[in-house]
């Protein structure tokens, strides 16, 4: 019996269908949670997808963290459950401060879509468990606000930790973040987020499909 | 009916400053048997305007082919429907877009890009790729610098919002559009071929019900006042910009479609130029009936707005739909569910006439035919220039005549209009939706998985947007029938045949005899190139008064064309792929100087173009696709700007390996020299590689069509031999050339 | 009450747009312009005899700012 996962839908999320895919690919069962509805309906993994949630007004993510169904994800992380973050879901997750630091405006100022090499530092997440450290993903990137931060008193803590989980490769920053940091985990392993879409990256017909692993890691979850 | 003593009554001068001539009054009271109202004559004025009425193109239109076996629904339509198999119907459509945007261009492009996906969720498809065709003015000068950015910006902030890939597209820039940029915004969608919903009104006691977001002040004046006469010199005829909201319009998708689904809908209509009073009037004249609208019933974003605002505001991401009594509860409850306003507004009657009220009273009362096939279509007066290219100055000289092969390459690679659009294409979303196949200069031709809902497929859809305008002013009649080749030969080059095609035109002023010229030959050739391709036009727009006291922009047809492709997996690339592969060059193709860019960059406009055999065209490209499709060829690139070195050079960078090739065939076939050999243009070549074997299988299959084998791929540069010419360049100092140069040029 | 709050990025937060804004003016003659921010504007009319400041500084807390990369000021317009 595969595992569930629950992919939560927002007005304005635009990636939900390519998480949907990315998540029956990995041989898994995927199912929509209305943002309305605080329901996860036993869903073994939750994936707050990418897109443009409530059209970025006011803060990125700053609107979807308040739906409903968000108080039911944040007792499902807080319970140890697996939630992925991908992209918009990365800034809804840090709003929600389920994970560290927070997504500036890129450098550039503009939307970078663009092909990048990203390199897993730690595996201790459950998205990373069938990764290599060291290990490099060739993964897209798609964002205006990917640009994440951290005071500074607290990058050492979280890299001591094993919390700055994924890392754009020399040169292949699209938006100046602290530490080249492209996703990152909370303190228990649990939650991770990341810019990079590794649901675009799980079919050879269009790109690479380095990003698969990070759903088949979740295989070993079924209830 | 002659005046020879000027009418200088109220309403005359009024009519006057909304655009209508003259006579155009004297018809409307004819035809009202009264004189309108104020409401009345802002009605009339839009939908007699060129953009709504299409006076001076609508006969010639007449001349396209609109005809095929998959054509589901052609022109008159919200877009162009053509079945494509496993039950689904592929709906495409492009419009311009230009007027708004050189007025704000930011919002501009987004709400061009709205409407344009509006016209495609209006038949029941959902939009699944937009492509933009932009043209600005000299790239060094501010004003087109910020226009680019601007322009860019607005089509990224509206389709990456909204969730649907940006995937192709062509930037252009040349002094004529300084002035009257054009921005030419295509959406493709997809539908289940059985449930694709029209926009004529039917049933009267029916409910007409508005769908979206509130109607403000936005537009008034945009469709009538610009695009039917040219910008005056410190035009103060600037009406209130459209401004766009994605996040509406991404709810407003949902909603529509899961009415449509739920065939809850009699039919629908989406709002754009001219806003209620074009759309209730072509949904009445459609479907033969009469429609009364209750303004006051109209969810407003300002107070105190008049009537005849309300029923000419172009606000954004409105919709309106027929729907019968006994269905209105769940329609209104699924546009609740999906957080969108719905207001019944109105209902259909068996008048024939289009009734305004305001509340209980009366505001307009007009027969809605007047309104729509009333119209006076004028005939055009075409009169051959005797110096076409006469409105044109000629382009600032970048390179001297004598420089070297070496020297025109490099230029021409970093060139605005042959180096690589990276800077802007990374600005777009092209993945959206998980259908893209090939990205933004992987192929020819975007190339998308053929996928709706619970239908998966091992097919694919090829979309590519080309348009042509300095060329087409050497020649409108050979200049449109390339643009329609060449859109041919991309969809070609990546395995695709063609289904249909949309084309926008985007001319000057054609009450001028030069411009009414170029515009009937435009059509006429592109006629001829779609009968010999066997191609379809199922939908189009046209742009008109492209010109202000600077002088008139190229004409500038733009042609959008879908074809498909029978296995995703097997779609073709630009890229060499293997060294050792053959590379060889398919089709007539017969390089010219004559309006190509070397000549651009060396100061020169040329005078007319080398005219070229459709079918022979033809022939190649259906030995191309054919090849493409068996995976006989590893790559395939059809010759364009910049001529056949600038295609070695971009197959070799998008391949990451060289090529050394021997031009010597291709100047003896042609009897061209050296130069003219690796820079000339022209349509009809095609540059593949692939093993050895299967090209020589290919080369006897091509005899006719022609076919010469150049050299082999290999090696880390490029190296191009021609009678008493020679040029080389490293692969790597070709691709930092042409992948930066745009951004180089920008910051 | 009607209240206005402005939001900035933190003191020593990267911010690209208010830098952009510098780049740009001195190409428009403006030289002597420096230590420039951009940031956003939320006004509300607010009802009731509570402590409306106090409730409006909450807002921002939870909702209209992010404390960890902006500081926000709240003013009494009306």
């Amino acid at each position: 019996m595969s595992a569930r996962v629950g992919i939560v839908l927002f007005p304005g999320s635009c990636d939900e269908h390519d998480a949907l895919l990315a998540v029956e690919r990995a041989g898994l069962e995927p199912e929509y949670l209305w943002h309305a509805d605080p329901d996860l309906k036993g869903v073994d993994a939750v994936i707050v997808p990418g897109g443009f949630s409530y059209g970025d007004y006011l803060r990125v993510g700053a609107i979807a963290r308040f739906a409903p169904v968000m108080e039911e994800v944040s007792r499902f992380a807080v319970e140890g459950g697996p939630v992925l973050g991908i992209c918009n879901g990365f800034q809804v997750l840090c709003e929600a401060h389920l994970l560290p630091g927070a997504l500036l405006p890129n450098n550039s100022l503009r939307f970078v879509c663009r092909q990048v090499d990203v390199v897993v530092e730690h595996d201790r997440t459950v998205f990373t468990r069938a990764s290599e450290p060291g290990e490099v993903l060739s993964l897209p990137v798609k964002h205006t606000t990917g640009c994440w931060f951290a005071p500074a008193e607290q990058l050492d803590q979280l890299e001591a930790n094993g919390q700055l989980v994924l890392r754009y490769a020399a040169g292949h920053n699209p938006n100046g973040s602290t530490r080249d940091v492209a996703g990152v985990s909370n303190e228990a392993g649990n939650v991770l987020g990341l810019m990079p879409h590794p649901e675009h990256a799980t079919d050879a017909l269009t790109g690479s499909t380095d990003g698969l692993r990070l759903f088949t890691a979740l295989s070993p979850v079924a209830a | 009916m002659s005046v020879a003593v000027e009418d200088t009554s109220r309403l005359f001068s009024e009519a006057r400053a909304l655009g209508l001539t003259d006579d155009e009054t004297r018809r409307i009271v004819e035809l009202l048997g009264r004189e309108p109202n104020a409401v009345e004559l802002a009605v009339f004025s839009l939908l007699w305007s060129e953009h709504c009425a299409y006076k001076h193109s609508k006969k010639l239109l007449r001349k396209l082919p609109t005809e095929g076996e998959r054509v589901l629904m052609g022109p008159g339509e919200n877009a162009g429907a053509i079945d494509v198999g496993d039950g689904l119907a592929v709906v495409f459509k492009v419009e311009s877009h230009n007027h708004p945007s050189a007025v704000e261009p930011f919002q501009g492009a987004a709400t061009g890009v709205g409407g344009i996906l509006r016209d495609i969720f209006a038949l029941g498809a959902r939009p699944v790729a937009v492509l933009d065709s932009l043209r600005f003015g000299d790239l060094d000068t501010p004003r087109t610098r910020f226009l680019l950015e601007r322009v860019v910006a607005g089509i990224g902030a509206y389709g990456n919002s909204i969730g649907v890939p940006t995937v192709g597209g062509e930037v252009v820039f040349e002094p004529p559009y300084e002035q009257n940029c054009l921005v030419n915004a295509m959406c493709v969608g997809l539908a289940p071929a059985e449930r694709l919903i029209r926009s004529a009104a039917a049933g009267p006691g029916n409910v007409i019900v508005l769908l979206g977001a509130r109607t403000g002040r936005d537009g008034i004046g945009g469709a009538s006042v610009l695009a039917s006469a040219e910008l005056e010199e410190g035009d103060a005829k600037r009406p209130t910009v459209q401004i766009g909201d994605p996040f509406e319009e991404s709810k407003l998708i949902e909603c529509c479609l899961e009415l449509v689904d739920s065939e809850l809908l009699v039919s629908l209509q989406d709002l754009g130029a001219a806003g209620l009073s074009s759309s209730t009037s072509e949904m009445a004249s459609k479907g033969g009936v009469g429609i009364d609208l209750d303004v006051s019933k109209v969810p407003l974003r300002e107070p105190g707005m008049e009537p005849f605002e309300i029923m000419i505001s172009e606000s954004q991401e409105r919709m309106l739909c027929v729907v019968e009594p006994r269905q209105l509860d769940a329609v209104l409850a699924v546009c609740r569910r999906w957080e969108t306003r719905a207001t019944p507004i109105g209902e259909v009657t068996d008048s024939g006439r289009l009734r305004v009220f305001d509340g209980d009273a009366p505001a307009g009362d007009m027969p809605v035919t007047a309104l729509v096939d009333e119209c006076p279509l004028y005939d055009l007066d075409p009169q051959e220039p005797v110096d076409r290219l006469a409105a044109f100055a000629a382009p600032k000289a970048r390179l001297a005549p004598d420089a070297s092969h070496d020297d025109v390459l490099r230029a021409l690679l970093g060139s605005e209009n042959v180096a690589s659009r990276r800077w802007v294409f990374e600005q777009y979303d092209s993945l959206v939706g998980s259908r893209t196949v090939r990205r933004p200069q992987q192929a020819d031709a975007a190339v998308l998985r053929l996928a709706l809902g619970d239908v998966r497929t091992d097919r694919a859809l090829a979309v590519s947007i080309d348009g042509n305008g300095r060329r087409v002013a050497h020649d409108p009649y050979i200049g449109a029938a390339e643009a329609v080749a060449e859109c041919a030969a991309n969809l070609a080059c990546v395995g695709a045949e063609p289904l249909g095609l949309t084309n926008c035109l985007n001319f000057g002023n054609p009450e001028k005899p030069h411009v009414a010229w170029q515009l009937t030959r435009a059509v006429e050739g592109m006629a001829a190139a779609c009968r010999a391709l066997d191609v379809p036009v199922v939908g189009g727009n046209v742009s008109l008064y492209n010109e202000g006291p600077e002088g008139p922009i190229y004409p500038t047809p733009v042609v959008g064309m879908v074809g498909e492709l029978p296995d995703a997996a097997r779609a073709g690339r630009v890229g060499f792929a293997e060294p050792g592969d053959m590379v060889a060059l398919l089709g007539p193709f017969t390089p010219s100087l004559r309006g190509s860019e070397l000549a651009r960059l060396e100061g020169r406009l040329g005078d007319g173009l080398e005219p070229f055999d459709l079918g022979d065209v033809r022939e190649a490209l259906d030995l191309v696709r054919e090849a493409v499709r068996t995976g006989a060829v590893r790559s395939a690139h059809d010759v364009s700007e910049g001529g056949l070195a600038c295609t070695v050079a971009e197959c070799a960078i998008a391949g990451g390996v060289g090529a050394t090739l021997d031009l010597e065939p291709l100047a003896r076939r042609a009897g061209v020299d050296g130069r003219t050999a690796l820079f000339g243009e022209g349509p009809g070549g095609i540059l593949v590689s692939g093993p050895r074997e299967t090209l020589l299988d290919l080369s006897t299959k091509a005899a006719h069509a022609g076919f010469l084998a150049l050299g082999q791929v290999g090696g880390s540069t490029i190296d191009l031999a021609a009678p008493a010419a020679r040029l080389g360049i490293s692969v790597e100092d070709a691709g930092d050339l042409f992948d930066f140069a745009l951004a180089n040029r920008l910051s | 009450m009607r209240v206005r709050v402005l939001i900035r990025p933190k003191e020593g937060i990267l911010d690209p747009q208010g830098q952009a804004v510098e780049r740009a003016l001195p190409a428009l003659g403006y030289d002597d312009v420096s230590n420039v921010h951009v940031g956003r504007l939320v006004e509300l009319d607010v009802a009731g005899d509570g402590d409306v400041e106090a409730q409006v500084r909450e807002m921002c807390e939870r909702l209209l700012a992010n404390p960890l990369i902006e500081s926000y000021e709240v003013q009494a317009i009306g």
